[in-house]
């Protein structure tokens, strides 16, 4: 019996604490209704389905202001930013998204862009490589082309200096 | 000692594959650019054109036959009226009224029907402009625009007038101002 009686106040302690936790969340749930702020950080990530291009934070159209109290709405039955645009997706349509989601044909706005600016890069490095310095060519073909080019270079600078000394 | 110095020109081109890929890749962009802009100037569905059966989903407190989802083809055999329109339209509410009317005056004859579809709306809203004007022939919402994008309406008002046999017959662009204008198109139909 003596046993028995510390683990009764023990249980009886921790459901008061939890009660006391719950009661308190709820408590500070309630009256606090979401910020702007917290609104148009999630209107910011959706675009007006009737004016085009507009992001729902900025769209000044009645629609939108609607749209931004059911975002609002929403927050305060404690949904998250990610189920809150399912929500808009599934009424209004992939549209409303500021990226488009990668299913199906929508894959090729995610792989033509980069695939592009890929082939543009080879191009630009296969075309910087053909600008490389001329090559000197020996008719005779004997000698490689460096050793042809030094030779060529070497000769016109013993005609210079020949020429200076002429001069002098 | 002589040389000929000879400039060669330089290696162009890129591989066979890439040049075949590249080509390949840009045809396929501007196909889909094609047809893309092809669709977006085709306009809204013609008179003439056979409307492609689609469902709708029905506001709450709203029904059809106890059905709270309705199809078009559903009203086979029936002329059917179909208004897109969303709360934050002004000029919804000018033909509302109207559109309630002109169902009251048809509704007991049971070969013509009214179907409301809301675009791009929200549900609270929604159903205050519905009690407001007192509409009561079945509305609901275009979830995910599908019916909107089958119809390619250009905005809201706009309403659909389809016949028995489920043909395209007059597209409203904008409000009716009188009855009497739904009344005539609605009964040009009926004589066919």
């Amino acid at each position: 019996m003596n046993r028995q009686l510390p683990i009764t106040i023990y249980v009886l302690s921790l459901a008061l604490v939890l009660t006391a936790l719950t009661a308190g969340r709820a408590f500070a749930q309630g009256p606090q209704p979401p910020t702007d702020d917290e609104v148009n950080a999630v209107a910011k990530e959706l675009f007006c389905p009737v004016c085009e291009n507009t992001p729902l934070d900025v769209c000044p159209t009645q629609a939108c202001r609607q749209w931004r109290d059911q975002i609002r709405s929403l927050l305060a039955e404690g949904k998250t930013s990610d189920e809150i645009k399912q929500y808009f997706v599934d009424t209004y349509g992939d549209r409303v998204l500021n990226e488009p989601p990668r299913t199906g044909f929508n894959w090729l706005a995610y792989i033509v862009p980069p695939l592009v600016i890929l082939l543009g890069a080879l191009s630009v490095v296969r075309t910087l490589k053909g600008m490389k310095k001329p090559v000197v060519v020996s008719p005779a073909g004997g000698a490689d082309r460096s050793e042809a080019r030094r030779l060529a270079e070497d000769d016109y600078a013993a005609r210079f200096e020949e020429e200076v000394r002429k001069r002098k | 000692m002589t040389e000929e110095i000879k400039t060669l020109p330089p290696k162009r081109g890129a591989p066979l594959w890439a040049q075949i890929l590249t080509l390949a890749g840009l045809i396929a962009l501007l196909t889909m650019v094609w047809l893309i802009l092809g669709k977006r100037q085709q306009g809204s569905v013609q008179p003439g054109e056979v409307i492609p059966d689609f469902s709708l989903t029905l506001f709450k407190d709203y029904q059809y036959n106890e059905q709270t989802q309705v199809s078009l083809s559903d009203f086979a055999g029936k002329v059917v009226v179909l208004n897109f329109w969303a709360s934050w339209c002004k000029p919804c509410e000018q033909e509302a009224a109207e559109l309630e009317a002109a169902w009251k005056f048809y509704e007991a004859r049971g070969d013509v029907i009214f179907l409301g579809i809301d675009y791009v709306d929200t549900e609270p809203e929604a159903l205050l402009y519905l009690k407001k004007f007192g509409i009561t022939y079945p509305n609901g919402p275009d979830l995910r625009t599908k019916i909107s994008q089958m119809f390619r309406i250009r905005g809201v008002p706009e309403t659909y007038f389809i016949n028995r046999s489920g043909v395209l017959r007059y597209v409203q662009v904008g409000p009716f101002t009188t009855l009497q204008q739904i009344q005539s198109i609605v009964d040009s139909i009926l004589a066919e």
